[in-house]
């Protein structure tokens, strides 16, 4: 596998990351060798191996329908950049 | 006074259970050596003020006859546990300015258990390090200092504000968090002596993520004694963090003391590897000769996919946080860079807002996540994180507890890691993170010196949720390794 | 008969799939203890977690789980006894958290169908699954002229997402699995589907194809259709376009449109929604979902009757014609109403005045059955009246308008205005026999036979009487009266 520039600037792009030419390639060529290293992987026979997702024990992990949070707007908007009338502010999206 | 740093959790316990000193005195000698012990860079914020506030209230409640289990206990947190109304940075830019409105449950249960808080330890950025060279606020410097006397190496990370802290008496006793060795590896690092529990063992609630799957809080300090007393309060049951498990807390202390006669201790053979420093490869051998001595059956015993832990990890870590560090994007909590759009609004602010080992581990979490590449990096990790966890399986249906090195090396430079390769320092993790991808508790203890005088730790593994063992263990070790070294105390500047 | 486009080159068929988002009825959210009502005022109804602050943990509500099974259960559908949340990536000021938690890879309601019933007769439309999910927030847009202003109070509300097999072949038939989906939710009352509200959305994957072709040609989805008109509306307009495209020599490209009601047309969105890799997995803040027999037999027990069942009983044992059967089952409220109101009485005759002039009045002053002047039982006494011969068809009509101005009952109204029907012999007599003696010569026409001028008589007597006599009865003594 090699991980191109052009993939680098796709992830970055899905990640929200700007990286400029240089920090591209230095990038791509440091996780080029970390993706060389985690190859040795593909040596292991996985065969009819589950994949492991979470090692807690706990099951049935519920609560019930009750309305116990809310109203703390000024909680929510005391570390906001951008506020007002209680909303959060960003810039026009389109769509 | 001075000595009041140099106190134990349990010796301060019972000081101030005698009335021979006070919350007050306690924190105020912590405050003036962390003013001393600057220079390491161990805090990020320091909060005296609540220090002193919490020393009062604890000194009144003693005085009231409603004394609590830590009750005056001067600890510092590590800046990932969110704590109300205190900067909480993760020791990142993006978090430079978050004051949280809520405690994490873990640093409220030490609160509650009568715990001051002398401030907030640094940590490597987001906790992706081993080293807090990673930290925006810089990075903090191990007490030991190197053998020109110098103060040139790493306390380790990502939880070596903490472990460096609690080495030079800049607290008794601090939080950690642990992902893939952050709790372990610093603690070798710095002679202390830290554990990570059972996953599950201690709620997550509050704390800043880094790989959900993964992360636990726990304890470091300075004997097992110590850290079996901060364990049983932080661990319990948490309903707002679904992966903590509904099981009662034993009472950690009890297990201490009591002799290891018969106990089975695994010496896993894989983790006997190439590069593996002569003087951690001869520490492990003392522990292994010291646990024979006090009665323990040594065991030989194989796990054949631990070199495969550490490419997993880093597979699964990087990929839950990629997805765990989207929520730091310039609308609610974070720093902003303005933007014209929105999406030059994230860009601007996460790539101004993370640090480049940050910007690394999403970069890969998002590659082995992204269409085409899931199934053969990350299923594929998943599979072999069942293999490691099957290995962990069968070895303990034959022994009670592993012993092995907590890190390939003592501490390092800052110097020799700055030329490392990414790969180079991720080897650095190669004996934490097997137990981390299993779940299940391990802790670091001092055990041995190097020729330099820097201290090693060995690490003691036990079965899930059995703690109990891991301290019995440990603390056996503790006493018979007779670990006396202490950094040179902070002269000041 | 199926539907068929005729085109240029040839006859083309419909193949559309549908996406509908349910917003589930419970308390709180599906991973929050905040408020899951609609409407609060503006960040308001959110939790740290809904907003994604650094630390927050999501736990799930049990009823939302509740609500998914019972809908699957409504659905036909297999139930999933092991289901688990993934984590949807992507960066939206709506989606505090950066990624929406739903479930891709094990959806906890397999396959189903419901059964749907246009013009051309009853088809089943297979469900492909359904799966939970949460809500996102809402962007306002129009505050300010370079801002958008983000409201999260939606944030994190549980979602039902119910995805069709592209077993839909009109306009026609969309429409009616809507409406039979909406039926079936509100029935089991998991959801309210009001689309206008949003709680219910809908998204159609469109594609068309030549008659006989047995591949499917690149589909279009078309997001955020939120009527069942303009989902059939928009389908027909895009079915139209695609097929202009292809006739004309191009080809259609798999990509997301938004429907335009205004201008009537589908257009692509701006958005890089088309270039998204979502990177789906397993959300590790949660842990797997294991359900148990006993569990899936309790909740199916609890199960009031589905508009379907309740279709079919009211053909067999109320004798309804189907047509009537499926309006009445449509809406449980509407159910309800029409069997408290029918309950003893004449089926049919109550369904005409439920569909008739209580539908009439109910769409002309825009009111749900619910906010019905007209109570059922009031409906019944009006019905009772008729039947057992107290006033007429006519007169009822009259009654029943006033009854929706007063809303008092029918004989409470028919007493107060002394619309009682006329149906004293003596009384009735004595009218005909002062209109007869008033009109000699036209009892001389009848006598020589000019029996039209009977009807005349009749309408007279109805006259004088405002309309109060027994028709019947009236022609029975005029014709005893002509004859002495």
């Amino acid at each position: 596998m090699s991980f191109d520039q052009k993939t680098v600037q796709n992830i970055s792009n899905l990640a929200r990351i700007n990286l400029d030419e240089t920090a591209q390639a230095k990038f791509t060529s440091e996780i080029d060798g970390i993706l060389e290293w985690v190859h040795q992987l593909q040596e292991v026979n996985v065969d009819q191996v589950e994949p492991l997702v979470s090692v807690s024990i706990q099951e049935n992990a519920e609560r019930s329908d009750v309305v116990s949070d809310g109203n703390i707007r000024d909680d929510l908007m005391k570390n906001a950049p951008e506020s007002a009338h209680g909303f959060f502010v960003v810039p026009k999206m389109v769509e | 006074m001075t000595d009041l740093v140099e106190l134990n959790v349990s010796e301060a316990l019972d000081l101030l259970n005698k009335k021979e000193i006070s919350a007050v005195e306690l924190a105020k000698a912590h405050l003036a050596e962390m003013e001393k012990g600057r220079f390491l860079n161990a805090y990020i914020t320091e909060t005296p003020e609540r220090a002193l506030a919490d020393a009062e209230a604890s000194d009144k409640r003693r005085a009231d006859g409603i004394a609590r289990p830590l009750e005056g206990i001067a600890i510092a947190n590590k800046d990932l546990y969110c704590t109300k109304g205190i900067l909480t940075t993760a020791a990142s830019k993006i978090l430079s300015k978050f004051v949280p409105t809520y405690e994490s449950t873990v640093s409220q249960k030490l609160i509650d258990a009568g715990t001051v808080m002398l401030g907030k330890v640094n940590t490597d950025q987001f906790a992706m390090g081993g080293s807090t060279m990673t930290s925006y606020f810089g990075v903090s410097k191990n007490p030991w200092a190197d053998s020109n006397g110098e103060y040139t190496l790493v306390p380790g990370g990502s939880s070596g504000g903490s472990a460096a802290a609690v080495s030079a008496g800049l607290c008794m006793a601090a939080t950690g968090t642990d992902t893939g060795g952050s709790i372990r590896q610093p603690a070798s690092f710095c002679g202390v002596t830290g554990i990570k529990p059972t996953y599950g063992r201690c709620s997550r609630w509050g704390i800043v993520a880094f790989a959900s799957s993964l992360d636990q809080a726990g304890p470091i300090a300075r004997s097992v004694k110590d850290c079996a007393l901060l364990l049983e309060q932080m661990a319990g049951y948490d309903p707002k963090d679904s992966t903590s498990v509904n099981k009662g807390v034993p009472n950690y202390v009890a297990a201490l003391g009591k002799d290891i006669k018969g106990k089975k201790i695994g010496v896993p053979k894989e983790y006997l590897m190439e590069g593996i420093n002569p003087d951690v490869k001869a520490t492990w051998d003392k522990g292994i000769r010291l646990l024979k001595e006090a009665g323990a059956e040594i065991v030989e015993v194989s796990m054949p996919h631990t070199k495969y832990a550490l490419p997993v990890y880093y597979i699964v870590a990087c990929a839950e946080a990629s997805s765990n560090l989207s929520r730091y994007d310039g609308v609610r909590f974070t720093t902003r860079v303005e933007g014209k759009t929105l999406d030059e609004l994230y860009k601007n602010t996460r790539t101004d807002g993370f640090g480049d080992e940050v910007i690394r581990r999403i970069l890969l979490g998002t590659f082995v996540l992204s269409a085409g590449f899931y199934d053969a990096y990350y299923i594929r990790a998943q599979r072999v994180r069942r293999l490691v966890y099957n290995d962990f399986k069968k070895v303990f249906d034959e022994v009670d507890a592993l012993l092995t090195p907590a890190a390939p090396t003592p501490a390092l430079s800052y110097e020799a890691m700055k030329n490392m390769s990414p790969v180079d320092v991720y080897l650095g993790d190669v004996f934490t993170t097997p137990a981390s991808l299993a779940g299940v508790p391990a802790l670091s203890l001092p055990v041995g010196v190097s020729k330099e005088g820097l201290p090693i730790g060995l690490q003691v593994i036990g079965k899930h949720f059995d703690e109990e063992t891991v301290f019995q263990v440990a603390d056996v070790l503790e006493k018979s390794a007779g670990f006396q070294l202490k950094p040179h105390r902070v002269k000041g500047a | 008969m199926p539907y068929i486009i005729e085109g240029k080159t040839g006859n083309w068929e419909l193949i559309v799939g549908l996406e509908v988002h349910c917003q589930i009825i419970s308390e709180s959210k599906v991973f929050s203890g905040a408020s899951a009502k609609f409407g609060g005022e503006q960040n308001t109804q959110v939790s740290l977690i809904d907003a994604g602050f650094p630390g927050m943990l999501p736990v799930l509500n049990k009823k939302c789980i509740e609500q998914s099974v019972k809908t699957g259960l409504g659905l036909n559908a297999v139930i999933n006894k092991y289901s688990r949340f993934d984590r949807k990536n992507y960066f939206y000021a709506d989606l505090p958290q950066g990624y929406q938690i739903s479930q891709l890879y094990h959806p906890i309601v397999g396959e189903g169908f419901i059964e749907v019933t246009t013009d051309d007769g009853t088809r089943k439309i297979r469900v492909e699954r359904l799966h939970l999910e949460q809500d996102a927030g809402k962007s306002i847009h129009d505050m300010s002229p370079d801002k958008s202003f983000i409201d999260l109070n939606r944030c994190g509300v549980g979602l039902m997402e119910i995805v069709s097999k592209p077993d839909i072949h009109s306009p026609d038939e969309a429409g009616a699995y809507l409406r039979q989906l909406r039926a079936i939710v509100r029935a089991l009352g998991t959801c309210d589907g009001n689309m206008d509200e949003g709680s219910m959305r809908c998204d159609a994957n469109i594609s068309v194809r030549k008659v006989g072709e047995t591949a499917l040609r690149n589909r279009v989805e078309v997001k955020n259709v939120n009527s069942v008109r303009f989902v059939m509306q928009a389908i027909d307009i895009e079915a139209h376009r695609q097929i202009e495209v292809y006739e004309n020599g191009g080809t259609i490209a798999q990509e997301t449109r938004l429907f335009d009601p205004v201008n009537e047309e589908t257009r692509p969105m701006r958005s890089k929604e088309n270039a998204n890799d979502y990177r789906y997995f397993p959300d590790p803040d949660l842990l797997p979902v294991i359900l148990t027999d006993e569990y899936i037999e309790s909740i199916r027990a609890s199960m009031p009757e589905l508009p379907e069942a309740k279709k079919k009983r009211y053909q067999s044992e109320l004798g309804l014609p189907e047509y009537d059967a499926r309006i009445l089952t449509m809406d449980g409220d509407v159910s309800a109403y029409f069997e408290l109101a029918a309950h003893g009485r004449d089926a049919k005759k109550v369904a005409n005045w439920v569909m008739g002039d209580l539908f009439g009045y109910l769409n002309k002053h825009g009111l749900t059955i619910l906010e019905s002047p007209i109570s059922a039982a009031h409906l019944g006494g009006l019905v009772d009246l008729i039947q057992n011969g107290t006033i007429s068809s006519k007169i009822a009509k009259e009654v029943f308008e006033e009854m929706t101005v007063s809303g008092k009952s029918a004989d409470v109204i028919v007493d107060e205005k002394g619309l009682k029907q006329v149906s004293d012999t003596s009384a009735i007599e004595k009218m005909i026999s002062e209109i007869i003696a008033a009109n000699p010569d036209k009892v001389a026409e009848i006598k020589a036979g000019k029996d039209k001028l009977k009807g005349w008589f009749v309408g007279q007597i109805m006259k004088a009487s405002g309309g109060k006599v027994n028709p019947a009865l009236a022609n029975q003594i005029l014709e005893k009266k002509l004859a002495e």
